[in-house]
């Protein structure tokens, strides 16, 4: 049986992407070599923060040539996604850091 | 046990315990750890020397900023844990094969120099994956050692696909 406290937070939830037209911000992390989540999903016009916990420099690079971008060292780098589509993109210093981006109109 | 290696494998056996009869001590497994990484970027500093292409170039960087840091978490590790690094005959045995290997290199020119350093880049970064995946990683018995290694590992699988990509560019 649902718990009766998740009824007014779905709700809450439901009503609070209905109704919001505002960009949100997706967070992404790179730690010990893997991109967190794996896959991720965000609408065009959001932002997404890649914060790279590792002592080692990582790029986020799309296979579709969509984008391209270097993190440094504990920083974090933001972009914000134009294009709608499944975005497979890698590190292009560590190709086995993969993951997937979902963008929806 | 060395009656069984053929030349050609000797110094991949040797990291991955056919000089250990115990398995190596946590002291050795970073002087291990430590000069494969050094070794690497001798590699990498004398095809930044010696290269013009631009993807082999972009690479040999890769590997001089990453095994650097690699090699300064390791520092700092072994300084926290009050750990010496201690030489011993893997070490050894693989910065004697690293020698002769630059050694080698310094002779080739061009295109050639860079399959040759792309190829022994994949090469090298196979054998201490297998090494640090079935001799290092087991082997260590600081949690926080073993820890670095397997960050290693992954970097070190990194790089062993990337140099695979540059290989099949260079053809």
């Amino acid at each position: 049986m649902t718990p009766r406290w998740i009824v007014p937070i779905v709700a809450a939830l439901a009503l609070g992407i209905s109704v919001s037209a505002q960009a949100a911000t997706v967070e992404i992390s790179m730690e010990n070599l893997e991109i967190s989540p794996a896959e991720a999903s965000a609408k065009v016009g959001d932002t997404v923060r890649l914060v790279n916990k590792d002592d080692f420099a990582h790029t986020a690079t799309a296979r579709n040539g969509d984008f391209d971008m270097m993190i440094p060292p504990k920083k974090t780098v933001s972009m914000v996604l134009k294009k709608a589509g499944k975005v497979e993109y890698y590190c292009r210093f560590h190709p086995n850091m993969k993951a997937v981006l979902n963008i929806v109109p | 046990m060395f009656v069984r290696l053929s030349a050609a494998i000797a110094a991949v056996s040797l990291i991955s315990g056919a000089a250990f009869a115990a398995g190596p001590t946590d002291p050795q497994i970073a002087h291990i750890a430590y000069t494969a990484g050094t070794i690497d970027i001798a590699a990498a500093k004398q095809a930044l020397s010696k290269t013009s292409n631009k993807e082999v170039k972009a690479f040999a960087q890769d590997m001089v900023r990453d095994h650097e840091a690699v090699n300064k978490k390791a520092l700092d590790l072994v300084k926290k844990l009050k750990v010496t690094p201690e030489d011993n005959d893997t070490s050894k045995t693989l910065q004697k094969n690293a020698s002769a290997k630059l050694e080698e290199l310094s002779k080739l020119k061009g295109a050639e120099f860079d399959k040759a350093y792309i190829a022994n880049e994949v090469a090298y970064h196979k054998a201490v994956d297998n090494a640090l995946e079935t001799t290092l990683i087991p082997s260590a018995s600081n949690a926080e050692l073993k820890s670095l290694l397997e960050t290693g590992l992954k970097i070190f699988q990194g790089h062993e696909q990337h140099a695979e990509q540059v290989a099949s560019e260079l053809k």
